[in-house]
């Protein structure tokens, strides 16, 4: 019989009190996903008293929409890039300490793959000034990507190796983080749905009010994804944060014959591009279960959720452009999901001065997985008062009230 | 590959789709019939190669489908019903008109425009887990009976047949009939189900329906089958492949009588549960649901099997499992309503038939539906899935077949990882993700989930596929498949 670590939210649901949550916790984590998960763990690791609430289930948001990627490859130099190398550390060190296997956490590596010969100079400069920030790169001619996927279009121009690339299966990665944080005396309620903040008489936060009732505390962690936008305009601290959509394709299980994660040079691009349309660029990865996932694709069109035949036709196109033999391959799943985007596409990270006591972790893009150790990391080092790692002024909350005033 | 666009058009060519073609089509209206099968007649009026003529004896309501042939094959002459066999739908996109996109055979696209929609796409059987089911010689009653219908062939020599409902009787018929020795009909309800005071009504408006047991009373007498009521199988045996089955007795309350468990030499097994309707179309086209009365999850209709989104009219199995005749008069009444609905305006107007007579048969229909929907509900309440197979797990058994989830992951997903609904489960065990996408186990897992996690009993969460069948990358892409056979030899064994 499994040890039970703590209480598990789901079977108090449906109540109306705010049973399951310690009358005072130092700090309520507003959203059970893959951020949420790790601001949690690495609070309660901190000795801080926590309780996560959510909604709806846990990772029942974009973290169960995603690919799971853990990248440095797509970051260009700045602060996002920072913040990936910081969370690429803590996440082997998450797997060493929490078992590796049980999120599918795999060391696979990234290959950006060119068609052209000046797409594949553009690659180059790209991974040269990332090298001098410490990312580590391997140039691979054409000649050479056979060696790294037999299974690659025989005609691309060549490419970059990042081995530092990672992957994992992000809803079991969000779902063991919440296990570790109830293991250091975390508490996770679901079906709680935030409804506003009360403040004292100087403006401070004291309790978070919520569709069960307030739960006093002085510190709120609002990572709540693609919904972050609401949740703080509730809680009297608004940041700007709105879905772009994307695709997934799911191919049926095959033998493990893609081992790297493998994209096409125009998805950096693509990712740092504020563009309303569509924009698609394949990112093709094997995973432990033998399916293969193809990404990407980019749509700003609210929390639309129909399937968008022309959006899987063209990553379609891209995926088999990239490996001829997934023509003959069947899709048997696709899902969307909606990623959460500020308008310079960096996160919320941070104490929002403007309610004290509010923090944000939120509006990470389609980078959220990836970024989350570090945020978590961030944000515990921020609620106990100690300095950051790396430096989090570009990701503050402020930029945008200065930007609008 | 495009063809001319139509006023309706239908997918399933089973009972409901067929009738509601020809209905639509008698309306006046052009109508493309689209179904996975060479043939029409869907799951209910299969095929042999020898022609479902040479195989009557098999049919129920033969005398029904000639009727509907007779009027299809008139229709399909002056073209006015397009019939696309072989074509499996696995989109339907919605604008101002709907483009249905369906595969021929795994090759090419062919994409059918339409204004209104009428979905029949059936059931299949629904499953449950026991001790063995991944065996070899283990099949879903409907699979039995589809074997022995379309290609003649016997899924064993001697065959226990076991689960609920009356179905298991047709199959076990059907087997006997082509010369399997039926070891034993193993039904978990008895009769006495059908005398419940809400269905005593139901059941007598509907003896004739009730008096096709007494056909097969005569057919089990002369094949020498027993029949078990209140019995059940608990377990499936054999090293390779099926080589005996458990079966016991079952208490008032579905548990399994200690003591009573007995062991059959068997080399195939046939269980069925009842149906899980086939609902993807529908819940990607956005379509409230709401769970049965049976467990499954149905799309709501209105009076004139209309579903909440404008234009999508659905009949038949995926409405609440009730048979071929409800299906047939449901797919009527949305063939009428889909060819009305082409040429009014949609905020205002309200159905009304075009003529006396219409309006007659479209009475006479709407109390026949009543009837049947009643006779339906009778024997969803007469023929439950008994809570038994719950017990019998063992923590190794298999739920998904597919990725090899076992009851004991899916226990500690709950315990440990947090797991409250099958949605989540499928994230966290991968239940549900194979090939099958959760078509067989969707049902066990949400009953497991529940029971594990103490949350309610809710299927939905597992019935979004937004792909209703396996693409190809290659036609998703280009619309065929690569003009060259590609080398497969990277596929391995």
């Amino acid at each position: 019989m499994p040890e039970v670590l703590g209480p598990v939210g789901g079977r108090q649901s449906g109540e109306r009190t705010v049973r399951g949550v310690s009358a005072s916790p130092d700090v309520v984590i507003i959203g059970a996903g893959m951020v949420g998960a790790a601001c949690a763990s690495y609070a309660a690791r901190a000795g801080l008293t926590v309780t996560v609430v959510d909604r709806g289930p846990i990772v029942a948001g974009s973290t169960g929409a995603g690919e799971g990627n853990i990248l440095v490859s797509d970051k260009e130099p700045g602060p996002e890039l920072e913040l990936a190398l910081l969370s690429q550390r803590l996440w082997t060190e998450l797997g060493e300490e929490l078992d590796p296997a049980s999120f599918e956490l795999e060391p696979k590596g990234g290959l950006v793959v060119a068609e052209t010969l000046d797409g594949l100079r553009s690659l180059y400069d790209l991974a040269i000034v990332q090298g001098a920030r410490g990312v580590r790169t391997m140039a691979v001619d054409a000649e050479s990507l056979p060696h790294y996927e037999p299974h690659l279009a025989p005609d691309l121009a060549g490419g970059v190796h990042y081995p530092q690339d990672l992957q994992v299966q992000p809803m079991l990665a969000a779902a063991c983080l919440l296990r570790d944080a109830r293991a250091h005396g975390a508490q996770v309620r679901t079906g709680v749905e935030v409804t506003g903040a009360r403040r004292d008489s100087n403006g401070r936060l004291a309790a978070l009010l919520t569709n069960v009732g307030p739960i006093p505390t002085e510190s709120v962690v609002n990572a709540t994804g693609t919904w972050g936008g609401e949740v703080s305009a509730r809680l009297g601290a608004p940041v700007p944060v709105l879905p772009r959509r994307g695709f997934v394709l799911v191919t049926e299980p095959l033998p493990r014959l893609i081992r790297h994660k493998v994209y096409a040079a125009e998805y950096v691009a693509n990712v740092a591009s504020s563009e309303e349309g569509l924009e698609t660029s394949a990112v093709v990865e094997g995973t432990d279960s033998g399916t293969v996932l193809i990404g990407a694709s980019r749509e700003r069109v609210g929390f639309d959720r129909t399937l968008s035949v022309p959006v899987l036709q063209r990553l379609a196109a891209q995926a088999t452009r990239l490996f001829p033999m997934l023509a003959s391959v069947s899709a048997i799943r696709a899902y969307r999901g909606f990623r959460p985007y500020c308008p310079d596409h960096l996160p919320v990270i941070g104490a929002d001065p403007r309610v004290p006591g509010v923090y944000h972790a939120c509006g990470h893009e389609g980078a959220g997985i990836g970024l989350s150790a570090a945020t978590g990391h961030l944000i515990a080092a921020a609620l106990a008062g100690k300095e950051p790692e790396i430096a989090v002024s570009a990701f503050s909350p402020l930029r945008f009230v200065e930007e609008a005033a | 590959m495009a063809s001319s666009p139509v006023d309706v058009c239908v997918v399933g060519a089973g009972p409901a789709g067929l009738t509601a073609a020809v209905a639509a089509a008698t309306a006046g209206r052009t109508v493309a019939l689209v179904d996975a099968g060479a043939r029409p007649g869907g799951q209910f009026w299969r095929h042999s190669p020898a022609g479902i003529e040479a195989d009557r004896a098999l049919h129920h309501d033969f005398v029904k489908y000639r009727q509907l042939e007779t009027g299809l094959a008139r229709f399909v002459q002056t073209g006015q019903i397009r019939l696309l066999t072989r074509h499996q739908v696995w989109t339907i996109e919605r604008g101002a008109r709907f483009t249905v996109r369906a595969l021929k055979a795994g090759e090419y696209e062919r994409t059918v425009d339409a204004a209104a929609l009428v979905l029949a796409p059936g059931a299949y059987d629904r499953q449950v887990p026991l001790p063995g089911w991944e065996l070899p010689g283990v099949y879903t009653a409907g699979g039995a009976q589809a074997l022995l219908k379309e290609h003649g062939v016997l899924v064993g020599a001697r065959v226990l047949v076991a689960g609920t409902g009356p179905f298991l009787l047709s199959v076990a018929a059907g087997l006997a009939q082509r010369g399997a020795r039926v070891v034993g009909v193993y039904e978990a309800n008895t009769g006495l189900g059908w005398l419940h005071h809400r269905s005593l009504r139901a059941v007598v408006r509907n003896f004739g329906k009730l008096s096709e047991g007494i056909h097969y009373a005569g057919t089990f007498a002369r094949h020498r089958v027993w029949y078990h009521p209140r019995s059940t199988i608990v377990a499936a045996h054999g090293d390779t492949e099926v080589r005996a089955a458990t079966v016991a007795r079952l208490t008032r309350h579905g548990a399994v009588v200690p003591g009573s468990e007995r062991r059959i030499e068997v080399d195939a097994i046939a269980v069925g549960w009842g149906f899980t309707p086939q609902l993807e179309l529908p819940v990607a086209l956005g379509t409230r649901t709401e769970v049965d009365a049976d467990g499954s999850e149905i799309v709501l209709v209105g009076d004139w099997q209309q579903s909440s989104t404008p234009g999508v009219f659905v009949a038949g199995e995926a409405t609440g499992v009730g048979g071929a005749a409800l299906a047939r008069v449901e797919g009527e009444i949305a063939g009428y309503a889909a060819a009305w609905y082409v040429n009014v305006d949609h905020e205002s107007a309200s159905f009304h038939p075009r003529s006396r007579r219409a309006e007659r048969r479209l009475s006479w229909l709407r109390k026949r539906r009543l009837t049947l929907r009643a006779f339906a509900a009778a024997m969803h309440r007469a023929h439950p899935v008994p809570p038994s197979w719950l017990d019998q797990l063992q923590p190794d058994t298999l739920v998904c077949r597919c990725e090899e989830v076992s009851v004991e992951r899916l226990r500690t997903a709950a315990d440990d990882l947090g797991v409250t609904d099958a949605r989540l489960a499928k994230l966290l065990t991968r239940t549900g993700m194979g090939w099958c996408q959760g078509r067989v186990c969707g049902y066990a897992t949400a009953c497991l989930v529940a029971r594990f996690a103490g949350t309610g009993y809710d299927p939905r969460g597992l019935t979004e596929r937004p792909l209703a069948v396996p693409v190809p990358l290659g036609v998703l892409a280009h619309g065929a498949a690569p003009a060259v056979p590609a080398d497969e030899s990277w596929r391995g064994e």
